[in-house]
């Protein structure tokens, strides 16, 4: 499990590799951690994962401004609310 | 490039599927009476495709509600099971069903408990881990390997378990709640509908979806429709009513319909492959597959000419059965109990039934998620293999001392009419409670140890 600022207001959380609840998990503390407005960039693979985030993104209001997916790979932005 | 790999991902989506019919027709080569195995196997591969579309586990049910306020599959497993029971109550009632309740007692809340801390562990149930196996997932396949052999090692060493089943669990009561209800197993359609499938399974779900949306799901659901009240408002001043929680409640259930499809379609498949399983008995004159087995001569049944042969969805005996059948290959007398020797036997894993229906969730997750371009094989990290490892071994225990998993001591149980299904779930509940705080405990160490270049608030 990895986070990094990629640039101000702009975070990155990298658990590849991670089954659940782990990235969900991160994810939901990760978010509790940064500011109203910054964004998180979610990197995961496990594919459950992907609905989950999303409940807990439409759950907390928080805004999901970019999801992307590649061989298995999945990136979502999101904008804390 | 993108081309090459999606032509390479359909290649071995439909390579396996071509294997496995290939399979099947060597099978009724060999005897007819092995298309019952073939078609356990094409069930499995349903359910395999299902599970995997759907994110299909048992395990985030109770975990992400409890870890993360997220109610989707919670909701998706209980609809799957609502549908299940209504064809269930019809197929029992016209004696089309192979459901046989199971004893009832606290080993059911206890076993759940055990199974639900393994299961937060292992980052899946049962048939979750089976799936995401499909998906390429290592850890899944470490806390496979544990739960098979777990298993077979619990059931057998100390004598112990004999004990269990023969003084504590065999000689408690196992019955329908048509059967408590009405004394009898056939009432008549409409008194099975409300006793097994209303009064069982149906309205403790709605108790159950009412739980989750007032304790979980209200806070940020009634936030959204105030603020689409408020936008909507000439002067922002908003009142919320009770069609307003009508209206919530209803989005809880359809919020993801992913998952809310996939429960239907579940259901309805496992209810067509009791019906499959009970007319391939009626065909080929069979009770138990272990009758098959032993007029053709084969090894590996019961002492009473049995195997494992549920007749529906199962999970976790056809995997203990194959921890078994090595340990006795290997020269562990795995015979000399009743969990083996008397009941389930230990027949070669190519002739067990249920366990095709293993390999079939396995291959038919993996052709989904090579379809849907989500396999990628995932080496698990030190950390990963530990939970998986014990993950594993929590849920084999748990499986056994339940006589089943979240799928056979859970959804077939309650959906079949039997009560003691939901001491199984809350007790999978109280496990997935426990694991969680340990998981919330541990992702906050690493988070505090992780180098995080970022400012908190």
């Amino acid at each position: 499990m990895k986070v990094k600022k990629l640039e101000d207001g702009v975070y990155q959380l990298d658990v590849k590799g991670y089954v659940c609840p782990h990235p969900q998990l991160y994810t939901m503390k990760t978010l509790e951690k940064i500011k109203s407005g910054d964004i998180l960039e979610v990197v995961f693979d496990n594919p459950s994962s992907e609905e989950s985030i999303t409940a807990l993104c439409n759950k907390e209001g928080h805004e999901i401004v970019e999801k992307r997916s590649d061989g298995g790979t999945f990136v979502y932005r999101i904008k804390k609310a | 490039m993108a081309d090459d790999s999606d032509r390479k991902r359909m290649f071995w989506a439909f390579s396996i599927l071509g294997l496995m019919l290939i399979v099947s027709l060597w099978y009724y080569s060999v005897h007819p009476v092995y298309m019952y195995i073939v078609t356990y196997l094409w069930f499995g591969v349903a359910y395999g495709l299902l599970l995997q579309w759907g994110r299909f586990c048992f395990a985030s049910a109770w975990r992400d509600l409890i870890a993360i306020g997220v109610t989707r599959m919670f909701v998706g497993i209980m609809i799957a099971m609502a549908v299940f029971s209504i064809i269930m109550a019809i197929l029992a009632e016209y004696r089309l069903s192979t459901f046989h309740p199971g004893p009832l007692g606290p080993h059911e809340l206890i076993g759940g408990l055990i199974f639900g801390i393994g299961m937060v562990l292992a980052g899946g149930c049962a048939s979750g881990t089976l799936y995401k196996i499909g998906e390429g997932n290592g850890t899944s396949v470490i806390a496979l390997t544990t739960m098979i052999f777990g298993q077979a090692i619990f059931v057998d060493i100390g004598g112990w378990f004999d004990q269990l089943l023969r003084n504590y669990i065999f000689p408690r009561p196992a019955f329908t709640m048509a059967e408590k209800l009405y004394g009898t197993k056939q009432p008549g359609l409409a008194k099975m509908l409300i006793a097994d499938s209303l009064i069982n399974t149906i309205i403790p779900i709605i108790l159950l979806f009412i739980f989750a949306y007032v304790v979980v799901a209200r806070k940020g659901i009634m936030r959204q429709i105030v603020q689409q009240k408020a936008s909507a408002a000439a002067d922002g001043e908003v009142k919320t009513t009770f069609s307003d929680e009508l209206r919530g409640f209803w989005y809880m259930i359809t919020a993801s319909k992913r998952t809310t499809i996939a429960g239907v379609l579940i259901g309805i498949i496992a209810g067509f492959h009791v019906l499959a399983m009970q007319n391939l008995r009626y065909k080929f004159g069979i009770g138990n597959f272990g009758h098959a087995l032993k007029a053709l001569g084969l090894s590996g049944v019961s002492a009473r000419g049995t195997v494992f042969d549920p007749g529906y969805w199962y999970i976790t005996t056809q995997e203990a059965q194959v921890g078994g059948w090595v340990l006795h290959k290997l020269g562990w007398n795995m015979m000399d109990n009743i969990y083996f020797g008397m009941s389930n036997g230990l027949p070669d894993p190519w002739w067990n039934p249920a366990l095709l229906m293993s390999v079939g969730i396995i291959f038919g997750a993996m052709v989904m998620a090579l379809l849907n371009k989500e396999f990628k094989l995932k080496k698990p990290t030190k950390e990963l293999a530990l939970w998986g490892f014990l993950g594993g071994v929590f849920m084999g225990v748990g499986a056994r001392v339940a006589l089943g998993c979240n799928i056979g001591a859970f959804y077939i149980r309650v959906a079949g009419g039997d009560p003691g299904g939901w001491l199984f779930f809350l007790g999978m509940g109280g496990g997935a409670l426990v694991a969680v705080r340990f998981m919330n405990w541990w992702s906050e160490r690493k988070l505090k140890a992780a180098d995080i270049d970022i400012e908190i608030e």
